[in-house]
């Protein structure tokens, strides 16, 4: 053995290392992942899909009938799940976070320990609880409108179709906001005081300091936490599943791409509750094009225009 | 550094307001959801943001002796912990592996592996199913193990790769002179070293095993396999009218990570943001 390459060694021996992981990771990720987009072009009962049809789940899913309309309004839904996250989750994790880095704040550890408690439970368990809380004849949440003389704000959240599907984004947001929060502090805490310095001597007003220097500077981050955003929002399920169940009431308006594929790839939908996996493969073949889609995008849009930030 | 108290500033008022009114968001639904576990149905109803007039524990005797919740419980015990040392095991060895190996084929298969933190598992359930069925797994709490152990490599690997890359070369040069062989070294060396990222591994991963519905809910019927979260949506089913059964549940699913939660905030929160934040 030579000096020089003691520490890292271009010896295939390295592999056997890497070898059991890869196995796991390739045959139980990898290869069911390829699998299932392959098998979006076939057909066939239970899990024999052995019928070649070509593109014909696609045509199902886009070119208009019951099946589309379903899928469509699926996908509007997921989208519209997905802009409410980042108007309120993301927006409010950046005021948090904003407001956590300031000096002058007192009770940081303490509001900090709150604001990341919702993400650390189920989120079935988030989503019951909400459910319990929301309910229209005993729960909590009517019950104080009542109390503070808002007695007519007290609405049955989750029976209105136009109403349910942001309210449960709402809860989901109430959930996870303390992770766009921590990554946008440990964003900000990274930020060169020098920075402000700067900005304090020539007399910046607070606003100026945020859109001026905060918010370009954490213009990569931001792009982070969209893109955490987009692919946590458009995989969502358990909420939806827990807080209206895998049907979408009311009337489908709560019906998300994660229930949807649940529903037809899975569980089989009324009337005849046999699941057709050729066209859940094409579901979720889908949903791989559009996070794929929407990450590069997004990488692209939140990408540095140029210089450095540290 | 040098802390000092800050003097409170008024226009920091708003901020607090803020906070203040978050703060009231978070726990008043956790608070509703664990105090009324200890009260009868009826006392619920009348007031359901006072303390219990007398405690009951109704809800959670029903619960250990009238339902599987403890068979749930273990299963998802024994599930997450299993789990969690496979992807601590083969995450790290992978990543000794990957950093030791100084070769264009590494790094490529590094990239492999990352690709999987963007792209959900999920995805791939339709032939998942088949898959396990075929080994003979479908219904089966163990067909969970080799998912969740796929689950956690990407941003296993990630973060040990990482962690590994900023060890001393000093170290484990001296080590190989001493004449240590690289499993040695991978044991006496490396994994003492890590330590702290992997805790960070494990924390992410504990969080969303024990939380996971999806994969138990498509792999899994028999009520004697069922994981703590399946067992959850049935019994809420079961017990829906029942507040005070329901909470017990909810409560009792929750308090132990959150209870981890409060005594290990620091590590909980890099755990469940790493990947996005570089240290």
């Amino acid at each position: 053995m030579k000096g020089k390459s003691l520490e890292t060694e271009r010896n295939l021996v390295w592999l056997w290392w890497i070898v059991p992981a890869l196995a796991v990771y390739l045959v139980f990720m990898a290869w069911p992942l390829f699998n299932s987009l392959r098998l979006s072009f076939y057909t066939g009962t239970g899990f024999k899909l052995d019928n070649f049809i070509g593109f014909d789940n696609y045509v199902r899913l886009f070119a208009g009938g019951e099946e589309s309309t379903r899928f469509l309004g699926a996908f509007k839904n997921t989208l519209f799940f997905f802009c409410v996250h980042m108007l309120v989750q993301n927006v409010l994790g950046l005021a948090f976070a904003l407001l956590l880095a300031r000096k002058t704040i007192r009770g940081k550890p303490f509001f900090r320990t709150v604001i990341f408690i919702p993400a650390t439970l189920a989120i079935v368990v988030t989503g019951f609880l909400w459910k319990l809380i929301l309910n229209p004849q005993w729960g909590p949440l009517n019950i104080i409108l009542g109390e503070v003389g808002l007695g007519d704000w007290a609405l049955p959240w989750l029976g209105e179709s136009h109403l349910a599907l942001f309210v449960i984004s709402l809860v989901s947001s109430w959930q996870w906001v303390g992770i766009p929060t921590m990554i946008f502090l440990a964003a900000i805490q990274g930020i060169n005081d020098d920075y402000f310095e700067a900005a304090e001597i020539d007399g910046a007003r607070p606003s100026q300091v945020l859109w001026r220097i905060k918010l370009p500077l954490l213009r990569p981050i931001i792009g982070v936490v969209a893109i955490l955003t987009f692919t946590g929002n458009f995989n969502a399920f358990d909420v939806v599943f827990a807080m209206a169940g895998p049907n979408g009431p009311p009337a489908y308006s709560t019906d998300i791409l994660g229930t949807y594929f649940y529903r037809t790839g899975i569980a089989g939908q009324h009337p005849v509750g046999i699941p057709d996996m050729g066209l859940g493969a094409a579901v979720s073949t889908i949903t791989f094009l559009v996070l794929l889609a929407g990450v590069v995008i997004m990488q692209a849009l939140s990408r540095e225009p140029r210089g450095d930030r540290r | 550094m040098k802390q000092i108290r800050p003097r409170f500033r008024a226009a920091d008022l708003p901020g607090y307001v803020l906070l203040g009114f978050w703060t009231f968001v978070v726990l008043v639904p956790l608070w509703v959801m664990v105090v009324n576990s200890f009260k009868p149905s009826l006392d619920i109803f009348r007031d359901p943001f006072g303390l219990p007039p007398t405690v009951s524990v109704e809800g959670y005797q029903s619960l250990v002796t009238g339902s599987s919740f403890l068979t749930y419980f273990l299963n998802s015990l024994m599930i997450t912990t299993v789990s969690i040392v496979g992807v601590l095991l083969l995450a790290s060895t992978a990543a000794y592996g990957l950093v030791s190996w100084n070769s264009r084929a590494s790094r490529y298969l590094l990239l492999v592996f990352l690709a999987g933190m963007m792209i959900p598992i999920r995805i791939a359930s339709i032939n998942l199913l088949s898959l396990v069925k075929d080994l003979g797994l479908m219904d089966s709490l163990w067909g969970l193990f080799p998912i969740y152990a796929a689950m956690g490599l990407p941003m296993g690997v990630f973060v040990l790769t990482e962690f590994i890359r900023s060890v001393p070369k000093e170290i484990l040069n001296a080590a190989r002179i001493d004449g240590a062989g690289s499993v040695r070294i991978y044991i006496q060396v490396i994994v003492p070293l890590i330590r702290p990222a992997l805790a960070t591994v494990a924390i992410f991963n504990l969080v969303n095993l024990w939380n996971d519905l999806w994969f138990p809910l498509i792999l899994i019927r028999s009520d004697d396999q069922r994981t703590l979260m399946l067992g959850v949506t049935r019994l809420f089913g079961q017990y829906q009218t029942d507040w005070n059964k329901v909470l017990a549940v909810l409560t009792s699913a929750s308090v132990p990570i959150i209870l981890l939660y409060l005594f290990l905030s620091k590590q909980f929160i890099k755990g469940l943001t790493a990947g996005a934040v570089k240290e």
